[in-house]
C-alpha cells in the first residue's frame, strides 16, 4: 500500500527552480533513499513533504490523505517526522527531556513521557546518556538523539535528512542496524543521504535527484548499473559503488 | 540546589515571610514585602512566557495596566465591587494578551522584533490613557479610601502584606504546575528550536498563546493589586516602560526559566535597590541605575541567573564527592 | 476647514522634524544594518548628546552648532567604547541579550542622568531661537530650517562614509559576510565597533541641530528611540534610504496627525503604523539590505 505520494511537485523560490515535477511514491513498509548531488533538490525535497516549506505546484498525499501545504506539527501527528541533517537539539535540556517532547505528542503525563524515553532511548542506543545535557552529546550522539525524538512521536513514515553524514565508518556500520530495526518494527523511512555505501546496502528503492528532477529510479543493483545515472551523478565514483553490495543484489 | 529545591525553598521562604509582620513591628518591613511579592508575581508572569518560553516581552506594562485600569474604572465609574474589578481586571489581562498574542505570533514574529511590538503594544494603551476620559486622562484615577474586606482594602497594612504574599505563592504554584507538565515541556522546545518543537508534533502558536493568556492574566491581577494598594493609578504608573523593565528583570537576574527565579530575582533587586536609595540620599533613580547594572553584569557573567548560580554550584559539589 | 496653508506650515515643520529623525533612525539603521543587533541605548546616546551641546552652550557659552567638532569625536569614541567593552562581550551569540545589555545600558545612561540633572525641562536660548523664515506660504523658525538643511547634509556625509570610504567598505563586508571579512583580514571587531561609533556619532550630530528648537530631559531619548525604531522598521531594517524616507514620513505624519488629531492621538498614528509594519510588512517598505 502506498503511505506516501508525491504528485508532480513542483517548488521555486522568486525566479529559481529547486524542484521540477517531481513524482514519487514510497510503500509501507520500505527503506527507500533519495540520492543525488549537492544543490540537487533533495533537502528542498524534505522541506516540502514535511511542511517546511509550500510546494509553488503539486501534491502531497499520506495515508490515503492529501496533505498539501499542512503545517509540520499537523503531519507529525498524522505520523510524518522529519530529523534535521543540522542536528537541533534542545540544547539545555537533558537527553531525557528531549525525547520527552517527542513522546509527549500521544502522552500527556510528563512522568509517563519520561519513562518512556527510556524505551526510545534504547532503541537508538543512548540509554546510557539519558540524563546528560543534550549539548554534552557528539555528533553521532546528537545524530541518535535526533532520531529518538522523532521515534518518540510514534511515527508511521519516518523522514531521515543525512543521519549518517559527519560520521566515521565506525559510527556508520553502528547506526545502519539501529534504521534496519526500525523498518523492523513497521516504520517505513525515507532518507536523504550523502554516504552511498551505506544507502545502497541500507535501501529498497533508491532515487536519483539531479538539478530539480528525478533523473532515475530503481534497486541499488538498477542504480549503480544506470549509464544515465552515472553519467549524470556517479562519475568517476561509480566503479568502487558497482562493488557495493545492496541487500537485493545480496539476496538475489 | 537544583530546580525542585529552590521551588521548595522558594514555598518554605513564603510560609515563614507570612506572620513576620505580626513578629516584627516595622511598617519598613512591611511595604519591602508587599513590594517584593508584587514584583515576584509580575516577574512569574514574565518568566512564564520570557524565561520558560523564551518569548522576550517588553511591554508587560500592557497587561499589569490593563488590570489595574480595569479595576479602578469599574469600582469608581459603574460602582463594581472590588472583588469582581479584581477578576474582571484578571479577565482583562487576557484579552489584551490575546489581541497581542494573536498579533504577532499569528504573523511569527520572534525575538526582538517580538519585544518591539510588546513595547509599542504598551506604548499605545500609555496614549490611550492619557487621552481618554474614562481613564481619567493625565489627571489620572483616585479610589476613595474606605477599608473592608468586602472592599479588598485594609486599614492594617499587614492585610497587603497577605494579599500580596497569596498572589505571589498562587503564581509560583501556577508556574511551578506549568512547568511539571506536558505545557511546560513543550514552551521550552519552542524556546529552544521553535523549528525542530515543530517537527516533534508541537504547535508553537498554540503553545505561546497559552503562555501568552496565563501571563497576561497573571500580570494583570499584580496591576489589580496595585490600584487596591495605592488607591491611585495614571498612565505612566500602569503602562510607562518602568513596569515592563521591573517584570523582566526579577526573572533575569533570578534565573530566567526557573520558578523560584523571580523570587529569588525579586528579592535581591529591592534589596539593592533600597540600599542605593539610601546612599544616593533618596534621589529618585538611582535604583534604576544599579537595576541597570545589575541586569549588564548578569548577562554578561551569569546568564543563568541566581538559579544558575546555585546549579553550578551543586554540580561542582557533586562531581567532588 | 483647516487653512492650506497651515496644513502646508504643517507639513514642512513635520519635514524638518523628520529629517532630524532620520538622521536617529540612520544610526539605529546603521548599527542594526551591520552587527544586527536592536540598540535600545540609542535614545539615551542622543539624551546624553543633548545634555552635552546644553552644558557647553550654558556654561561655556559655546553656541550649540559649534558644539558639533567638540561633541562629535566625543560621541565617537564613548560609541566605540561602549561596543567594544560592554556591548560586544555581554551580548554573546543570542538576540536577546543584546537587547538586554542594551536595555541595562538604557536604564544607567538615563537615570544617571536623572540623578544628576533632575529631570527638569531644560532648553537654551540664542539670539537666533525665534528668527522665523519665510518658505512660500509659510513660516519656519530658522533652528527648524537649519535642522533639516543639517541632517539632510548629514545623512549625505553618512551615506558617503558608508559607501564610498574604505571604513564604509570594510564595515559593509563585515555586515555581509563575516566570515569571509575576517579571512580576509579585517578585524570585525573593531568594524563592529566602529559602526557602533558612527552610528552615536550621528546621534551627536541631531543633538547640536536639535536643541535649539527642543528641549532636553533625563527620558527625552524615549520618545525618540520609540520613534526611531518605528523609521528603521518602515524603511527596512537596515536599509539606509529606507530609514531616511521613514523619518521624514513619520516627521509629516506626527505634525499633521497632531493637527488634526490633537498631540497625544497623533502619536498613536505612529505606533499604529509601527504595529501595522511589523505584523504586516516585516522586511519594510523598502526592505532592502545595506
Amino acid at each position: 500500500m502506498t503511505l506516501l505520494g508525491v504528485e508532480h511537485l513542483c517548488v521555486r523560490f522568486g525566479g529559481l527552480t529547486a524542484l521540477e515535477d517531481v513524482c514519487l511514491a514510497v510503500d509501507e513498509g520500505e527503506i527507500v533513499a533519495v540520492i543525488g548531488p549537492n544543490g540537487a533538490g533533495k533537502t528542498t525535497l524534505f522541506a516540502a513533504i514535511s511542511g517546511f516549506s509550500r510546494p509553488t505546484a503539486g501534491r502531497i498525499r499520506f495515508a490515503g490523505r492529501d496533505v498539501t501545504g499542512l503545517p509540520p506539527h499537523r503531519l507529525c501527528a498524522m505520523g510524518l517526522v522529519r530529523t534535521f541533517q543540522v542536528t537541533r537539539p534542545f540544547a539545555d535540556l537533558t537527553v531525557r527531556e528531549n525525547i520527552a517532547v517527542g513522546v509527549h505528542l500521544r502522552h500527556r503525563s510528563p512522568r509517563r513521557a519520561r519513562a518512556l524515553a527510556e524505551g526510545v532511548a534504547e532503541r537508538v542506543r543512548l540509554a546510557d546518556r539519558l540524563d546528560q545535557p543534550a549539548a554534552a552529546l557528539t555528533v553521532a550522539g546528537r545524530k541518535r538523539l535526533e532520531l529518538a525524538r522523532a521515534l518518540a512521536t510514534e511515527p508511521r513514515l519516518l523522514l531521515l535528512d543525512e543521519v549518517l553524514a559527519g560520521l566515521n565508518p565506525a559510527e556508520v556500520a553502528e547506526m545502519e542496524p539501529v534504521v534496519r530495526d526500525i523498518r523492523a518494527s513497521g516504520v517505513t523511512i525515507l532518507l536523504v543521504e550523502h554516504v552511498l555505501q551505506a544507502v545502497m546496502r541500507l535501501s529498497d528503492r533508491v532515487l536519483v535527484l539531479v538539478g530539480g528532477r528525478l533523473a532515475a529510479t530503481g534497486t541499488p543493483a538498477e542504480i549503480v548499473r544506470d549509464p544515465a545515472v552515472i553519467e549524470a551523478y556517479l562519475g568517476e565514483g561509480a566503479d568502487r559503488l558497482v562493488t557495493a553490495e545492496s541487500p537485493r543484489a545480496r539476496g538475489a | 540546589m537544583n530546580p525542585a529545591q529552590g521551588e521548595r525553598a522558594a514555598l518554605v521562604f513564603l510560609v515563614l515571610a507570612a506572620p513576620l509582620p505580626w513578629l516584627v513591628d516595622s511598617g519598613t518591613l512591611v511595604h519591602f514585602g508587599i513590594m517584593v511579592f508584587q514584583a515576584a508575581t509580575l516577574g512569574q508572569a514574565w518568566n512564564i512566557l520570557g524565561g520558560m518560553g523564551g518569548q522576550f516581552s517588553f511591554g508587560h506594562a500592557a497587561f499589569f495596566g490593563a488590570g489595574a485600569y480595569t479595576t479602578a474604572i469599574l469600582q469608581l465609574r459603574f460602582g463594581v465591587d472590588a472583588w469582581s474589578g479584581f477578576f474582571a481586571a484578571i479577565l482583562a489581562g487576557a484579552v489584551v494578551a490575546l489581541v497581542i498574542g494573536l498579533a504577532s505570533f499569528r504573523f511569527g514574529l520572534r525575538g526582538s522584533y517580538f519585544a518591539l511590538v510588546t513595547l509599542a503594544f504598551a506604548e499605545v494603551l500609555r496614549i490611550l490613557a492619557n487621552t481618554l476620559e474614562i481613564t481619567g486622562a493625565g489627571v489620572g484615577l483616585l479610589l476613595p479610601l474606605a477599608p473592608g474586606l468586602e472592599r479588598l482594602q485594609f486599614a492594617d497594612r499587614r492585610g497587603y502584606y497577605l494579599l500580596a504574599l497569596f498572589l505571589c505563592a498562587a503564581s509560583l504554584l501556577v508556574a511551578r504546575a506549568v512547568a511539571g507538565s506536558r505545557l511546560g515541556a513543550r514552551l521550552v522546545a519552542v524556546r529552544e528550536n521553535e523549528e525542530a518543537a515543530s517537527a516533534l508534533g508541537v504547535d508553537p502558536f498554540a503553545v505561546k498563546m497559552r503562555a501568552i493568556l496565563l501571563s497576561g492574566a497573571m500580570a494583570a491581577s499584580v496591576g489589580a493589586f496595585y490600584v487596591q494598594y495605592f488607591l491611585y493609578l495614571d498612565p505612566h504608573i500602569a503602562f510607562g516602560p518602568q513596569v515592563s523593565v521591573e517584570a523582566l528583570l526579577g526573572p533575569i537576574v533570578g534565573g530566567p526559566g526557573t520558578v523560584a527565579g523571580p523570587l529569588a530575582g525579586a528579592f535581591l533587586l529591592q534589596l539593592l535597590g533600597e540600599a542605593s536609595r539610601a546612599l544616593a540620599g533618596g534621589a529618585t533613580g538611582a535604583n534604576l541605575v544599579v537595576y541597570g547594572i545589575v541586569l549588564i553584569l548578569i548577562v554578561r557573567f551569569l546568564p543563568g541567573g541566581l538559579a544558575g548560580l546555585a546549579r553550578a554550584r551543586a554540580e561542582r559539589a557533586g562531581a567532588g564527592s | 476647514m483647516v487653512d492650506p496653508s497651515i496644513v502646508a506650515a504643517s507639513a514642512l515643520h513635520g519635514l524638518a522634524t523628520g529629517a532630524v529623525y532620520a538622521l536617529v533612525a540612520l544610526g539605529l539603521s546603521l548599527v542594526y544594518g551591520v552587527l544586527h543587533i536592536v540598540n535600545f541605548a540609542h535614545g539615551s546616546l542622543l539624551m546624553l548628546a543633548l545634555y552635552g551641546v546644553y552644558f557647553l552652550h550654558e556654561r561655556l557659552g559655546l553656541d550649540p552648532y559649534l558644539a558639533l567638532p567638540v561633541l562629535l569625536p566625543v560621541a565617537g569614541l564613548a560609541g566605540y567604547a561602549l561596543h567594544r567593552w560592554v556591548i560586544a562581550p555581554a551580548g554573546g551569540a543570542r538576540d536577546e541579550n543584546v537587547l538586554l545589555v542594551t536595555l541595562g545600558l538604557a536604564l544607567v545612561l538615563e537615570n544617571l542622568a536623572l540623578v544628576a540633572f533632575r529631570s527638569d525641562t531644560r532648553t537654551i536660548e540664542t539670539a537666533y531661537s525665534f528668527s522665523m523664515v519665510a518658505l512660500g506660504p509659510a513660516l519656519l523658525p530658522l533652528p527648524k530650517l537649519v535642522a533639516l538643511l543639517g541632517s539632510l547634509v548629514a545623512t549625505l556625509v553618512l551615506w558617503a562614509i558608508v559607501q564610498k570610504t574604505d571604513l564604509g567598505r570594510a564595515i559593509r563586508a563585515v555586515a555581509r559576510e563575516r566570515e569571509a571579512a575576517r579571512l580576509v583580514g579585517i578585524d570585525t571587531r573593531h568594524a563592529f565597533a566602529l559602526a557602533f561609533a558612527i552610528g552615536t556619532a550621528s546621534s551627536a550630530v541631531a543633538a547640536c541641530l536639535l536643541l535649539p528648537s527642543y528641549y532636553v530631559s533625563p527620558q527625552v531619548g524615549h520618545g525618540f528611540v520609540l520613534i526611531a525604531f518605528t523609521i528603521v522598521v518602515l524603511g527596512g531594517m537596515g536599509s539606509f534610504w529606507g530609514a531616511f524616507w521613514g523619518g521624514l514620513l513619520i516627521g509629516v505624519v506626527e505634525s499633521l496627525g497632531g493637527l488634526f488629531l490633537g498631540e497625544s492621538l497623533g502619536q498613536i498614528g505612529i505606533f499604529a503604523i509601527f504595529i501595522a509594519v511589523l505584523l504586516f510588512r516585516p522586511t519594510g517598505l523598502l526592505g532592502r539590505p545595506l
